[in-house]
């Protein structure tokens, strides 16, 4: 499989911090992958290095054959690569239109459109054109999100990163807030996210949501790959042991 | 379900955070009504309870804007203040009459309240100095430099084609306060709603975080809010200066409070993110009307003071209440 997302021997410091000691990471074409790591095994550093928050000491990273280390975080936005934050990155006041929008919004044709004036109509329209596709039901899509239930919160999140990300999306830790109902909604709109055909990597400390979604998953330990897993020939002893040390694939780094 | 949700979008568009005071105000119109016809409700009187809020609207317009960032504005009424000394040196300078001086000195007010607004914005995002504190500094420098421009003298002299038009005069029947108030208050209100720059508002004061990783310029967004805010104070320097003829160096120290009461009474939040200019209209007449209204019905106009407090520790408490609600689901 070619990769469409290939990080090779990245190193990050941060002063005498060491979060990134030659890591690698790779996601092919409409692919889930899960990232695990114990706590400071990289995982978020290598994110953001990913996604241009940090710029990497070393080491190289390639998008569908481009390299993109050290691009910016709006650059990186505009290759079609989103991120879901663990903190969801909502505006609670308004609502879920405005939100999936925010930052990018549409604006009135003509003469309107010149003086700023908003296409909330059209940005409605498309917003619940998308809600359809995620299956994601919003009990009032004007109403402000802060109003909405935590899963459903969750989904809007998740729906803004899928419209505007057209091959791959990232999620720290989507489902670490949710019950068990609405970890199930954002489990099935990852596979949605995925047979659309768009790659999704995904953070999560949950062995049981990775063994369900992920069609691969990736080890860090210690600033460093130590794993590379098929999720479906796999089970969790091999993957604590990864995350933990006892046990490490040579060949992974 | 459908026809419910339809009509309360439609109440969420038109008065949104703004539903239980529109109500208040009414109330309050309706009393002084009931109490006194003649004299309370005659166009006379209610275009001069327009005449006394038209300062405050202009004002209250940019602190809308600001109060929805989440921020706080506390140097209006200095500003106000230092925009009508600087416009009224500018126009004593090009010999204190004619048209040429009035409305070089318009422009010039503007300016100077402009000037003092992104001084406050590159303050707030720049330097990290809290809103609150920012504009306290330049609430009390804008007003000590006024000072020092005028050594404490208020002027007196402006264009007579300046008091007779925006000072006093009428069109159709509506003195130019008012129709600039309104003005004013439309625009900013038009801005606020349906624009890309109103939304973007509304963003940074909910999440600032979000809007930045959205790829909202937040700090350029700030720095013109403020500096927006300014301009309107400058706006109201002019037109105080016109209506007063004198710069009323020592008339304006609470301004800023009134202007912060009055937004905030007429819902917007005083932690961003809610807020609409039709609010914040009716939360500028509240006081116009009560001490206009309680002067006729034969009461102290100080009562005024005390029912405008209640009503602001009312409004804050609704704005608890509705967060309450919302996080409790």
């Amino acid at each position: 499989m070619t990769a469409l997302l290939e990080a090779r021997g990245v190193t990050k410091r941060f002063g005498a911090v060491e979060a990134l000691r030659g890591a690698s990471f790779a996601v092919g074409e409409g692919e889930v992958v899960a990232l695990m790591g114990d706590n400071g095994a990289g995982k978020s550093t290598l994110i953001k290095t990913i996604c241009g928050v940090y710029a990497p000491d070393a080491g190289e990273i390639h998008f569908a054959g481009r390299p993109i280390a050290g691009m910016s975080p709006s650059a990186v936005h505009d290759l079609g690569i989103e991120t879901v934050y663990q903190d969801l990155a909502l505006a609670p006041d308004l609502d879920t239109a405005a939100n999936l929008f925010l930052g990018r919004e549409l604006l009135a044709p003509g003469l309107l459109g010149r003086l700023g004036v908003l296409a909330k109509k059209r940005m409605a329209a498309r917003a619940s054109q998308v809600l359809t596709d995620l299956k994601v039901a919003i009990k009032d899509p004007a109403a402000p999100v802060a109003t909405l239930s935590g899963g459903q919160q969750q989904s809007v999140a998740v729906a803004r990163a899928v419209t505007w990300a057209d091959r791959l999306v990232i999620m720290d830790e989507p489902t670490a807030a949710l019950g068990v109902p609405q970890t199930r909604a954002v489990l099935d709109l990852i596979r949605r996210v995925r047979d659309s055909g768009r790659s999704v990597v995904l953070i999560s400390h949950s062995l049981p949501d990775v063994l369900a979604v992920s069609d691969r998953i990736e080890v860090l330990r210690l600033g460093r790959r130590v794993a590379r897993l098929v999720t479906k020939d796999t089970d969790e002893a091999q993957i604590v042991g990864a995350m933990t040390g006892a046990w490490t694939q040579e060949e992974a780094a | 379900m459908s026809a419910r949700a339809s009509t309360g979008r439609r109440r969420r568009a038109l008065l949104g955070s703004a539903t239980d005071i529109t109500a208040i105000l009414l109330v309050i119109v309706a009393l002084f009504a009931i109490l006194d016809f003649d004299a309370f409700f005659t166009t006379a009187n209610l275009t001069n309870v327009l005449i006394s809020a038209s300062l405050l609207i202009v004002m209250a317009v940019g602190a809308t804007f600001v109060l929805v960032t989440g921020g706080v504005d506390l140097s209006v009424g200095s500003v106000l203040v230092f925009s009508g000394v600087v416009a009224g040196e500018v126009m004593k300078a090009m010999g204190g009459q004619g048209w040429g001086a009035a409305l070089v000195g318009v422009a010039v007010s503007m300016a100077a309240g402009a000037a003092w607004g992104v001084v406050n914005g590159l303050v707030v995002t720049k330097l990290r100095v809290p809103p609150l504190i920012a504009t306290l500094g330049s609430f009390g420098a804008a007003q000590g430099l006024a000072q020092v421009i005028t050594n404490g003298n208020d002027l007196k002299d402006i264009p007579y084609e300046l008091v007779d038009t925006l000072g006093v005069g009428r069109v159709a029947g509506v003195p130019w306060l008012v129709v600039v108030a309104l003005a004013v208050a439309l625009a900013g209100g038009l801005v606020l709603a349906v624009t890309r720059y109103g939304r973007r508002t509304y963003a940074i004061g909910s999440n600032a975080e979000a809007a930045r990783r959205a790829g909202v310029s937040v700090d350029r967004h700030l720095v013109s809010v403020y500096t927006m805010a300014g301009l309107l104070a400058g706006l109201a320097g002019i037109m105080s200066y016109a209506q007063f003829g004198s710069t009323t160096l020592s008339g304006h120290a609470t301004d800023n409070l009134a202007v912060i009461a009055a937004v905030v009474i007429g819902g917007t939040s005083l932690f961003g993110g809610v807020g609409t200019m039709f609010g914040t209209l009716v939360g500028t007449m509240i006081p116009a009307v009560l001490a206009n209204g309680l002067v006729i019905v034969g009461l102290n106009s100080f009562w005024r003071d005390f029912a405008v407090g209640v009503v602001l520790v009312a409004a804050v408490y609704l704005d608890q209440l509705r967060r309450r609600a919302r996080t409790a689901r």
